[in-house]
């Protein structure tokens, strides 16, 4: 389990280095997305306004002072859980070369295959630990689809953001799999005490 | 007496809209224990990172005063109203009412509170039936408790709901939690509170269930059966390896509450709501003469 530091957006090489386990620090742009702007881009075919190739989807509705037209300054920003946008795995690495898709809590089973054909990985995050996120996020650099508030497009610049666990990596292995296996096992024992 | 009762509402106001800001900020002392417990306990590596990054996530809220979590959940408050406290519950929701949409307004706070159907933002963490308050009438009494529970979705998506038979037992009891807290995984932001609710209804087990997460951390139900089954859940959960955020490791809840009620000799309900580990709570004490006093770990 090393410890890497990553910029992005990055290449596929550099995503295919990853190993599930590995601790994460990431510089440079990611962007702020959530259901209902994955929603209007896949599902009402709307053509996301930002670059999505190589890049870093964080899951988040950030909590924001608005400071200027289109210009706002973070209050708290966090993350939220992944496994209710999954299926929007596939088209973000097939259609828009996204690399990285950063949530809490996991993705399901569905997403492990898209992300070994594309070169994808998922980042597990620490749910819940705003306070410590929005020191890490130096600028709201731009948002798109404001109407949408606080489930915009995001797009934030970042220094040593993390620490971010890979919990897929772009080779087929989940943690959050392996971890539900195991306690499926264990399960079998526990009911036999109960 | 208007007088008395508009003041009085203003003080119920002031603190709702102190209570909501506070218990999004600053957590209670029993959950950093724990917190600090489930660290020197946990030995797997990502386990350990999640622990580390949680408290050192704590004390940066702490030094900026910020928010420890960005979801500022939906807010619900259990109130204990007195007999004689000088203001009609009607007021007191109103007073909440009012309190959690100017705190909203002036922190500013995200708000999250949609139509359930449209999707559409109702306003500043208010709307129709939210905030959520449940009420404990006290006789012989004219004072006002209010605690504030800010409960995130994470957590409150994790939310089971069981009707057992009878031929269940208990051991369908606990294979329910069981199940319930593999099947969430990482998802409820563990490790965190499991709120169990037994008995009664099948809406009352749920409401018992949420009521098990607003209690200090560690503290065990009254009765000594329920207690006993507490510390059990509490062991077993733990043996299930799901771990911090779910990556795995020694520690997958902080506790294991339970609520209980008197049933239906043919009804056998279990209800599991989950608290996340930022499980934040901050109550108030009002007195009949508006005089308020906080208590950040009641």
């Amino acid at each position: 389990m090393a410890d890497r530091k990553i910029t992005f957006p990055a290449d596929e090489e550099t995503i295919r280095s990853l190993r599930a386990g590995d601790s994460v620090h990431v510089d440079g742009h990611i962007i702020g997305i959530r259901d209902r702007t994955q929603i209007r881009i896949f599902d009402q075919g709307v053509e996301p306004p930002m670059d999505f190739s190589g890049a870093f989807l964080l899951h988040t509705a950030p909590g924001v002072r608005k400071i200027g037209p289109g210009k706002y300054a973070p209050v708290s920003i966090g993350t939220t859980t992944s496994a209710r946008m999954v299926r929007f795995t596939e088209p973000l690495g097939r259609d828009y070369g996204v690399r990285a898709i950063c949530g809490k809590g996991g993705l399901p089973d569905e997403a492990i295959e898209p992300m070994k054909r594309y070169g994808m990985v998922y980042f597990a995050i620490v749910g819940g630990a705003a306070a410590l996120e929005t020191t890490q996020i130096e600028e709201i650099e731009e948002v798109a689809w404001e109407e949408l508030m606080p489930e915009c497009l995001w797009k934030f610049r970042v220094k040593d953001f993390g620490p971010l666990t890979v919990g897929i990596d772009a080779h087929g292995t989940s943690l959050f799999h392996d971890v539900q296996e195991a306690a499926k096992k264990r399960l079998e024992d526990l009911y036999a005490r109960l | 007496m208007s007088t008395v009762a508009t003041d009085i509402q203003k003080a119920v106001e002031d603190a709702a809209a102190h209570l909501y800001v506070w218990a999004l900020k600053d957590i209670p002392q029993d959950l950093r224990d724990a917190i600090r417990d489930a660290r020197e306990r946990e030995t797997s590596v990502p386990g350990q990172r999640v622990l580390d990054t949680i408290i050192r996530n704590v004390a940066i809220a702490d030094d900026r005063t910020t928010l420890v979590c960005q979801d500022t959940g939906i807010a619900v408050y259990y109130c204990r109203v007195g007999e004689h406290f000088p203001l009609h519950p009607a007021r007191i929701y109103e007073a909440l009412y009012d309190g959690t949409e100017r705190a909203t307004v002036e922190h500013p706070l995200r708000s999250n509170t949609v139509h359930t159907l449209t999707r559409e933002n109702t306003g500043q963490n208010v709307g129709y039936r939210v905030p959520i308050v449940h009420w404990d009438f006290v006789p012989d009494w004219d004072g006002l408790d209010v605690k504030c529970v800010p409960k995130g979705s994470g957590s409150e998506n994790m939310s089971f709901l069981k009707m057992c038979v009878p031929a269940d037992g208990v051991a369908g009891i606990k294979r329910f939690v069981l199940d319930s807290i593999v099947n969430a995984g990482g998802k409820p932001c563990p490790p965190g509170i499991v709120g169990v609710g037994i008995g009664g209804s099948a809406d009352y087990a749920m409401h018992l269930a949420k009521e098990a997460i607003a209690r200090p951390v560690g503290t065990r139900n009254p009765d000594p059966e329920v207690a006993k089954l507490e510390e059990e859940l509490y062991g077993l959960l733990n043996e299930t390896g799901i771990g911090p955020m779910g990556l795995g490791g020694d520690v997958t809840v902080l506790q294991c509450h339970i609520e209980h009620a008197d049933t239906h000799m043919t009804l056998n309900p279990v209800a599991v709501n989950y608290q996340c580990w930022a499980a934040r709570r901050a109550s108030a004490h009002i007195a009949a003469d508006g005089t308020v006093d906080f208590d950040r770990e009641a």
